[in-house]
């Protein structure tokens, strides 16, 4: 499968999905397999992927986000805009409009009082897990039954965060009114099965499991969905998703097939399924720490602005670093097609996508150079030192094969350059969990430089490049909570953030956003990319009408999937 | 002996407490962080706030206390009124699963029957093989049924399920597409095609299983029958004129049981415990998987309770066993 | 009974180890074992002086090839030699599989022979052994990476610290049921003839226990040997595949069979080649196990 066939397998699917017509519910049952189960169906209550994009093709929000990002309505009539007024003219409102006679599954009409309840519910006292959506939010208001305006506090240039795409659907008042406060504990029931608008119903739910849905007999689409029932199967791993769709075909849908190219160029060769890939905005990086991770200083300076970091605060040894990568090669035996090399931290959209390309040659002599000419001379055992430092660097990441093939390649060419590099892997629950008491968290960062994969909800960055402000830095004084794991602080990257956030002209944002972005890799080399990594997932030669989808849920158009006979 | 066995019943209670106050200390001092897999787009401050929702504020002490009640009062009670419909436990909290905001108990009851089906059957093929090879292998000690035995289960036991299963997986599904690949939790046997499903769906990962049992418990089986059939009480039994099937079957294995019963006591709870990676791999989500997703996602009410169901079984069926050794050797005495 | 007998008829031969040694190699499986483990620990140890690859060189223009005479069992996805990775893997795996399951040997004999010998301490051992059995695995490992983690790469170096963590992990967490078997042996074998005579004559409890309990329970600490060995070289796997164990560019058999196990269908070989090192290994061990618990049992020795 190379990346003409792919490519072929997603248009081919567009083309099939706008022909077919088909009766709801005449198309059978329909599997689904994710190797990550779904432990909930409600969004609220779980940041996890699996369970919002379960969740998505039962309860729904007012807008998504189509395959190339574009916004489409879902539940309103139209997206807002200022140029069709829904947006004020400054800034500070938006206005949504509800498609008249939409039903809930249960037969009852959906109205902005459903709207306005889930302000509430996820704002209340206990909080919820999607409250950045609703950050800047000071009132939702109904103007009348299907007319509802979000009023924000200050400015806001995307005022798209409040129930668009997958992470804010809308429940249904009735269901959810004895569940506000500390009482949405006991909503077992609810939480497993909400009452949605959207083209399924859940008919049993087995947490950690499997879940059983039908078609929504009240869908606003009487043709949709084409299948009578759905079984969405959790558990097992990425290879086994994988098998299950494209060798034995027992799933129609395998999602995020996280495997070697070879493995699935092998089981596409079985000739019962495809992959399918699509790139988002998850970049796989190095972060450089510019602090000093030493055990030998106590825990209150350890990774702290307190102390910088010994030689990585040198610029010249981070972009030697840098330059002694080969990211083709990296990225075509890590992830084959559903992965590009790449310089830039934010790699689309396009409009925020720098046309930074420098870092994509390896130039191994250039940075022996690059070190040489800064006064780091080879020692005896081939390693580079200056002033007594050597230049050994501590390597973490979490436990993953592709991501250990990757410390293997990037070992043996920083030894080329002479620098002496340790790897560490660590669990990824450990790893990218936030136990202040854990020396081994991302953000506590006691190693030189780390490796993982970032990504942004939905189509602006301004939120992931504000992480980077001074200030925002994890430290023992606030729990190690901070976005700014590298511990990054430019005084003039901070007032260009402001700007940005002041900007409403969408070609003025990217202009910023990318010179942000190169601020952060090329001009710094603080954020070392390595691979934009798209998204695989796979769907059985029978199964139709599917389109990867990786700035909303993989599901967003699942009311269009049907059976190719 | 009752004296003994009420003795240990009533040491049970505080050795239990006990077990119960390390293993909370323990999940509390290892790392965790129960916002560990949510992604990386939901800002820090969100996560200390859910943090907080789910008690993580509250001190050690009260944190295990409430644990007790719910697990030794409230979860007692739904089960009396679940079982004669009364209301005891109306109002009062359960202990709840952080990751999906539901009773950790119902889970376990809804996971209980692809784990005795699977797990428990392959414990129950394992022993049913492993002790008629263990037998002969001993009495027919070096011939050739011992040698490829002995060879096939060791090769059995150093093949690890993830790859003996994917292996089986590749070979039965993918290859010859014979068998399913992945296990329907769904699926109910109502009729004879229903339960052929059902035994189409179960074969792989009970016999992946039964291979690792097979093992262990042939091998300890054969080694404590050849200690025996030397001794002196097997000659006298012989020369007494008692048939060899007599002499083999009650007086030697009577007496070879001893390690045998320890290792399948010691076996058995581990059923409850489920299969981590064989359950992975066929996907049949039983309590194993329960029990690693949720130490993977840290959510220590799930993980506290099913590891304490898991050392209330393991304190009872040790006391089994040792009950047993009175039984299989009358010399054994406790008192 | 007869050991009473038997060890009269030891102090007869007065060099009973070479009684041992002579039954030991007219054993032909114990034999046949002892060589091949014996070749195994030799190829693992001088191997990668001999090897022309290195078991991390990267070499990306060859790689994912099938057997060749430069490459007799191929390479994997970088290029590395595989021949070269089972060395130097086995080296990690062998000392690790048989220092843990010594380790775990020791522990569970130990606690299995004084909770069954000695009454009044069988309570609090067999207690002891349940709260054991009853901790959850992962949590425990990640408790000790966290606590030793450190300070012990900071006094032994990374490599030595984690051996050391990952040896008494494994060690710790598997002792067990050896415990739980052997005190069950001592309990009935205590109960036995020959112990009371041993101890009528003025035997002191050491003695009884060296001379007379230990190696009545020979063969299943044998079994648990033999099982044990396999068992910590695939936990050891499985800590690295958690990410608890070794760092990434330290080849063990059991990491090399994990990470083999995605490519099954495309690159069978790659399996193949660790699952025969660690199944050749245990059965090696087990053959020898066997032979030797055959020599060293009195009753059976001279059949």
């Amino acid at each position: 499968m190379k990346i003409k066939s792919l490519a072929l397998g997603i248009v081919g699917a567009i083309a099939l999905g706008s022909s077919a017509v088909a009766d709801r519910g005449s198309d059978g049952n329909v599997g689904i397999i994710y190797w990550q189960a779904p432990s909930i169906l409600n969004p609220y209550l779980s940041g996890g992927t699996k369970d919002i994009e379960s969740s998505s093709m039962v309860i729904e929000a007012l807008a998504g986000y189509d395959n190339n990002g574009a916004m489409f309505p879902r539940l309103a009539t139209e997206v807002p805009t200022v140029g069709n007024g829904g947006i004020s003219s400054d800034l500070k409102s938006i206005t949504w409009n509800i498609k008249p006679g939409i039903l809930w599954s249960d037969g009852s009409p959906f109205t902005s009082a459903d709207v306005l309840f889930t302000y509430d519910y996820c704002m209340g006292e206990a909080g919820c897990y999607q409250e950045a959506k609703f950050e800047g939010v000071t009132t939702v208001e109904a103007l009348d039954n299907l007319t509802v305006k979000i009023s924000f506090a200050d400015p806001m240039p995307n005022p798209y965060g409040p129930f668009v795409g997958s992470q804010t659907p809308i429940l249904q008042k009735a269901q959810f009114e004895n569940c506000t406060g500390t009482r949405r504990q006991e909503c077992t029931e609810e939480n497993f099965g909400p009452i949605g608008t959207g083209p399924f119903v859940v008919t049993e739910f087995k947490p950690n499991d499997v879940i059983q849905l039908k078609a929504n007999d009240n869908y606003r689409d009487a043709s949709k969905p084409a299948f009578a029932t759905m079984v969405f199967k959790g558990g097992g791993d990425a290879a086994a998703a994988g098998r299950a769709v494209m060798e034995t075909g027992e799933y129609d849908y395998g999602w995020n097939l996280q495997l070697a190219p070879e493995v699935i160029n092998q089981m596409a060769s079985a000739g019962k399924g495809q992959p399918l890939a699509a790139f988002g905005t998850a970049v796989e990086r190095l972060e450089m720490n510019m602090t000093d991770p030493s055990s030998s200083l106590d825990a209150d300076t350890r990774s702290t602005r307190k102390a910088l970091h010994p030689f990585l605060s040198d610029i010249n040894v981070r972009k030697a670093l840098s330059m002694a990568i080969d990211r083709t090669l990296l990225t075509e035996i890590g992830y084959g097609v559903a992965g590009k090399p790449t310089c830039n931290l934010v790699p689309g959209p396009e409009l925020y996508a720098s046309d930074n390309t420098g870092c994509l040659t390896q130039d191994i002599e250039g940075a022996k150079a690059l070190l040489e000419g800064a006064g780091w001379k080879a020692g005896a055992d081939g390693v580079r030192t200056k002033d007594g430092m050597r230049l050994s660097v501590l390597y973490q990441t979490s436990t993953n094969a592709v991501r250990q093939d990757y410390q293997a390649l990037i070992k043996e060419w920083w030894g080329q350059i002479g620098v002496e590099t340790e790897l560490r892997n660590l669990n990824a629950s450990v790893f990218f969990g936030g136990d202040p008491a854990s020396p081994d968290t991302y953000q506590k960062f006691y190693a030189d430089i780390e490796m993982y994969t970032n990504i942004f909800d939905g189509t602006d960055p301004q939120a992931y490049l504000s992480a980077y402000r001074c200030g925002n830095e994890p430290s023992p004084e606030n729990g190690w909570a901070g976005e700014n794991i590298n511990r990054y602080c430019d005084p003039a990257y901070d007032k260009l953030l402001d700007e940005l956030k002041m900007t409403a002209d969408l070609e003025k944002r990217g202009e910023i956003g990318r010179k942000l972005n190169d601020m952060l890799t090329k001009d710094s080399y603080t954020i070392v990319p390595l691979t934009w990594r798209g998204r695989v997932s796979a769907r059985s030669n029978s199964l139709g009408g599917v389109v990867l989808n990786t700035w909303d849920t993989e599901l967003w158009n699942v009311e269009d999937w049907y059976r190719i006979d | 002996m009752l004296t003994y066995i009420v003795r240990r019943l009533l040491l049970a209670i505080p050795t239990l407490l006990f077990i119960a106050a390390c293993i909370f200390l323990l999940l509390n001092l290892a790392p965790n962080d129960p916002m560990a897999q949510v992604p990386m787009t939901i800002p820090p401050d969100v996560k200390e706030k859910m943090r907080e929702a789910l008690g993580l504020g509250q001190p050690l002490h009260v944190q295990f206390l409430k644990w007790v009640i719910q697990f030794f009062w409230v979860e007692p009670q739904v089960f009396v009124d679940y079982l004669f419909n009364t209301s005891f436990s109306e109002g009062k909290q359960r202990i709840f699963s952080w990751q999906t905001r539901s009773p950790v108990m119902d889970i376990v009851v809804q996971r209980l029957p692809q784990t005795l089906w699977v797990v428990g059957m392959s414990y129950i093929v394992g022993i049913l093989i492993a002790l008629p090879i263990g037998i002969y292998s001993a009495y027919r000690q070096y011939s050739v049924f011992d040698q490829v035995g002995t060879f096939v289960t060791m090769v059995g036991y150093s093949v690890p399920p993830f790859f003996s299963g994917v292996f089986v997986i590749v070979l039965f599904s993918v290859q010859l597409g014979w068998l399913p690949s992945v296990y329907d939790t769904l699926h109910e046997v109502v009729d004879w095609e229903t339960f052929k499903y059902q035994f189409r769906q179960m074969i792989m990962p009970v016999m992946v299983l039964a291979l690792q049992t097979t093992a262990q418990i042939s091998r300890f089986m054969r080694s404590s029958m050849l200690d025996n059939l030397n001794q002196d009480y097997v000659r006298t039994a012989r020369a007494k004129g008692l048939s060899e099937w007599t002499v083999v079957t009650i007086h030697v294995l009577r007496n070879s049981m001893i390690p045998v019963v320890t290792v399948i006591a010691l076996g058995i709870p581990s059923i409850f415990g489920g299969a981590i990676i064989t359950e992975q791999v066929f996907k049949v989500n039983g309590i194993g998987q329960q029990l690693i997703n949720a130490i993977y996602a840290n959510d220590l009410p799930t993980v506290q309770t099913i590891t304490f169901m898991f050392a209330v079984l393991i304190v009872i069926f040790n006391l089994i066993a040792d009950i047993l050794y009175g039984i299989l050797d009358p010399r054994i005495r406790y008192d | 009974m007869t050991d009473n007998v038997q060890v009269s008829a030891l102090n007869k031969t007065n060099n009973k180890w070479l009684d041992v040694w002579n039954e030991f190699k007219n054993h032909k499986g114990a034999l046949a074992g002892a060589i091949i483990f014996a070749l195994i620990v030799i190829l693992v140890l001088l191997g990668p002086f001999i090897w022309p690859y290195e078991a991390n060189g990267i070499n990306i223009r060859i790689r994912n090839q099938g057997p060749s005479l430069a490459h007799p069992l191929g390479t994997d996805q970088l290029g590395r030699d595989t021949l070269a990775r089972i060395m130097a893997g086995g080296r990690t795996s062998i000392t690790v599989g048989l220092t843990a399951m010594l380790l775990s040997l020791f522990l569970g004999t130990l606690i299995g022979v004084v909770a069954g010998y000695f009454k009044k301490l069988d309570s609090v051992l067999m207690r002891f052994t349940d709260l054991f059995l009853s901790l959850p695995l992962l949590p425990l490992l990640l408790v000790m990476m966290l606590l030793f983690r450190e300070p012990l790469s900071t006094s032994f170096g990374p490599e030595k610290g984690m051996f050391i963590l990952i040896v008494v992990s494994i060690g710790i967490t598997s002792w067990m049921p050896t415990a739980r078997i052997v005190r069950g042996d001592v309990l009935a074998i205590k109960e036995r003839e020959f112990i009371l005579a041993a101890r009528s004559i003025g035997g002191t409890d050491t003695k009884i226990i060296f001379r007379h309990i230990l190696p009545n329970v020979l063969s299943p600490i044998m079994v648990s040997a033999t099982l044990g060995i396999a068992n910590a070289i695939i936990t050891e796997s499985a800590l690295s595949f958690l990410g608890l164990g070794f760092p990434p560019d330290f080849p063990t058999w059991g990491r090399l069979l994990n990470d083999a196990v995605d490519y099954l269908q495309q690159f069978p070989e790659r399996v193949f080649w660790p699952g025969l090192a660690i199944s050749l290994t245990v059965l090696s061990i087990n053959y020898l196990g066997d032979g030797l618990r055959d020599a060293l049992d009195p009753r059976i020795r001279g059949r």
